[in-house]
């Protein structure tokens, strides 16, 4: 993707037993500023594959000269911690995307309610000098285990006073969080960043206490889905097109002197549809229907691949 | 930039606004197919037709630079209310005033020059004369609101976009030259409560698609499209708010005048991620000729004459063509004799 931005590792250091955070500075081009509640997604080449994960920028919006992301070592995951924790050097280079939200503030609320756990409350870092200077009504309530997470908990004690509320269920304190939202000012909205289990409670929560549904806020990362290589066969010359896990299939066809045409490559304005003759296809578009989808006869190659080894097209 | 900003003319009373040579030359000619139906059609803002097109840059300075500048003031003096931001977009306004002055700035030198130390501005303009120094981020330094300031000096109306809920909302805007929309009345609307009068693209899934990919856009990778409209003389203000000064033109045109009196009027709109507000801005530059100079260039005429001809009667009537219409397919139908 060409609008990456190359960045460096200026800096490592250790902020919870299992968290490490990342200070990255531009090489190139400037840092774009950044709203609150914003991630990038980090491109982490590591021998096997390479794998591509979002993170939240946790440092104050204002600050444009550098980025800090934070990274919790999960052993089970895909593998793209693992790398960050343990292959990341100072001094390294990495492509990040530009910034990007799906998590941003909804700032005609009366008060905000951020409720994060462990690494998830990395995305309220950004949010909270902004409240801050704009002078808004919030409380963070931040769950932890000291063991393993608890990142800057020191810190937004003594920044934020009594708006701060930690828990920390390696000693037995935790939060109640049908009480909690039951005190909540109409027209408080609810912020939650942590495992899928403080999502469903809180949500749990809020619908017995008949809460509407649209103050209730959950940051969903929509990282780039990973992608398979796979063949497509081009039926009126028989040319054996190689799509690698990176490229689309819209690029790996312009690669090999293919053109088709195309406007949005974000798979909404129908421009690139292609008839697949052979193959199952993995959807991700938003132009085909349903009903088109379910056909298998059509795929936009800006964002669909092969769900299989190799699709024909009929181009 | 080949065509340079010329003197004032005007876009009412004796309407003198008129296009170059040049300026014809570059007019964004919106049809690329000889029927014009309603689509997804967005693609990429990257620049396209070379040295001196209307694409060349991110924004568009051209040689009717001070006649809109002055059109735009006047709509101003007399309602202010063409200009507003809600108090949450503050942000937002001081976001699209350093998106417009660093690209301004960069590409087009000789008139505008940004200075930056830390969070102290300079900010010059050669074509209206300004020069002042500001702290970025606190309005009580600049003269006017930051979306005031800056959007009276650069060419097409402007929307702020609050995204919330995978909606957007029209929170925020300066709209003088709008084709018969009103931003006081649309102020605070979703995306489909704004565009709720349009015709047959709400059940083709348009507006559904086009949200969709909005509300994922990001920054650094702005996108256009074009839309477009008639408009009895060249009158840029055809908003609700002046309709008894322009509505009864329609009436006014004849066989005889249809070239000279009928402009095709183009909207190239340009969309952007703001990066510190996540709002997206909304630019639209109006863009004006009149048939008889689109007649200058055979090619357009021709396929003007076929879009027209086959214009969807619902299209016609939410344009407001209705009482013109066939006047325009018959001008131009002399430029197309096989149709
Ligand atoms: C987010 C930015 C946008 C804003 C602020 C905006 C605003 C508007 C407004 C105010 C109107 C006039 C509606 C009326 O009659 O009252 C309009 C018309 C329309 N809009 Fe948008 N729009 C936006 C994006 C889009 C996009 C992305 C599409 C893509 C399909 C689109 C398609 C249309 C169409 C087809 C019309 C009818 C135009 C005509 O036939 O003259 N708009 N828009
Ligand atoms: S290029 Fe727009 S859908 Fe593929």
């Amino acid at each position: 993707m060409s609008n990456q931005i190359k960045v460096e590792v200026a800096s490592i250091c250790q902020v919870a037993p299992t968290i490490r955070e990342f200070t990255l500075e531009a090489i190139d081009d400037e840092l774009y500023p950044f709203s609150p509640g914003a991630h990038v997604v980090v491109e982490m080449p590591s021998a096997k594959k390479i794998y591509k994960n979002a993170y939240s920028l946790l440092s104050d919006p204002a600050d444009t000269n550098r980025y800090r992301i934070a990274v919790r070592l999960q052993e089970t995951s895909r593998g793209g911690s693992i790398y960050m924790h343990e292959q990341v050097k100072v001094g390294d280079q990495l492509l990040i995307s530009p910034p990007s939200n799906l998590f941003s503030p909804f700032w005609l609320a009366k008060k905000h309610l951020m409720l994060a756990g462990g690494v998830g409350v990395t995305p309220f870092m950004s949010y909270i000098p902004e409240m801050l200077r704009r002078n808004t009504d919030f409380e963070l309530h931040y769950m932890y285990r000291s063991l393993q997470t608890g990142a800057y908990k020191n810190e937004l004690s003594e920044q934020l006073g009594d708006k701060y509320f930690g828990y920390d269920s390696d000693r037995h304190t935790r939060c109640d969080v049908t009480e909690l939202l039951s005190q909540q000012p109409l027209g408080t909205h609810i912020y939650i960043c942590g495992p899928e289990s403080l999502i469903q409670a809180v949500e749990e929560a809020a619908q017995t206490l008949g809460l509407p549904a649209s103050v209730i806020h959950s940051e969903e990362f929509a990282a780039p889905k990973p992608g398979m290589p796979f063949i497509a066969e081009i039926k009126s010359s028989g040319k054996q097109v190689e799509v690698s896990a990176e490229d689309s299939l819209l690029e790996a066809l312009e690669a090999s002197d293919i053109s088709v045409p195309n406007l949005c490559r974000g798979g909404v304005c129908g421009q690139c549809v292609c008839t697949v003759e052979e193959g199952d296809i993995d959807h991700r578009d938003q132009y085909l229907s349903d009903d088109e989808k379910a056909a298998g006869n059509a795929i936009m190659p800006c964002v669909s691949r092969a769900a299989g080894e190799r699709l024909v097209l009929d181009i | 930039m080949r065509v340079a900003p010329k003197e004032v003319e005007t876009f009412r009373d004796d309407f003198t606004y008129s296009n170059s040579p040049e300026a014809i030359k570059r007019f964004p000619f919106p049809f690329p197919e000889d029927e014009y139906r309603y689509s997804v059609n967005m693609e990429p803002h990257t620049p396209k037709g070379g040295e001196g097109s209307a694409y060349e840059h991110f924004l568009d300075i051209d040689e009717h630079y001070l006649s809109e500048m002055t059109e735009r003031k006047l709509v101003l003096d007399a309602m202010p209310h063409r200009c507003l931001a809600m108090d949450h977009m503050e942000l937002a306004c001081w976001d699209m005033l350093e998106r417009l002055m660093t690209s301004l700035a960069e590409d087009y030198s000789d008139y505008f020059k940004l200075t930056i130390e830390g969070d102290q501005w300079t900010w010059e303009n050669k074509l209206l004369n300004i020069h002042d120094t500001f702290t970025f981020g606190d309005s009580s330094t600049l003269p006017k609101p930051p979306l005031e300031y800056i959007g009276c000096q650069v060419q097409g109306d402007f929307a702020l976009l609050d995204q919330r809920d995978g909606d957007l909302f029209l929170d925020a805007g300066m709209v003088t030259c709008p084709a018969d929309w009103s931003l006081a009345f649309d102020a605070g609307m979703s995306f489909k409560e704004w565009h709720g009068p349009v015709p047959m693209a709400h059940n083709e899934g348009i507006f559904e698609r086009a949200l969709k990919y909005l509300t994922a856009m990001q920054v650094g990778s702005p996108i256009r499209r074009l839309n477009w409209t008639l408009t009895v003389n060249a009158r840029m203000d055809t908003s609700p708010e002046t309709y008894h000064e322009w509505g009864h033109e329609r009436t006014s045109v004849t066989p005889d005048n249809v070239g000279e009196k009928v402009y095709l009027r183009v909207e190239v709109q340009v969309m952007d991620r703001m990066p510190r507000s996540n709002a997206l801005m909304f630019i639209i530059r109006t863009y004006l000729i009149s048939l008889e100079d689109i007649a200058t260039n055979p090619e357009w005429a021709k396929r003007m004459h076929r879009t027209m001809k086959t214009l969807p009667a619902p299209l016609i009537e939410y344009k407001g063509l209705s009482r013109y219409h066939s006047m325009v397919v018959d001008y131009l139908s002399q430029f197309d004799p096989a149709n």
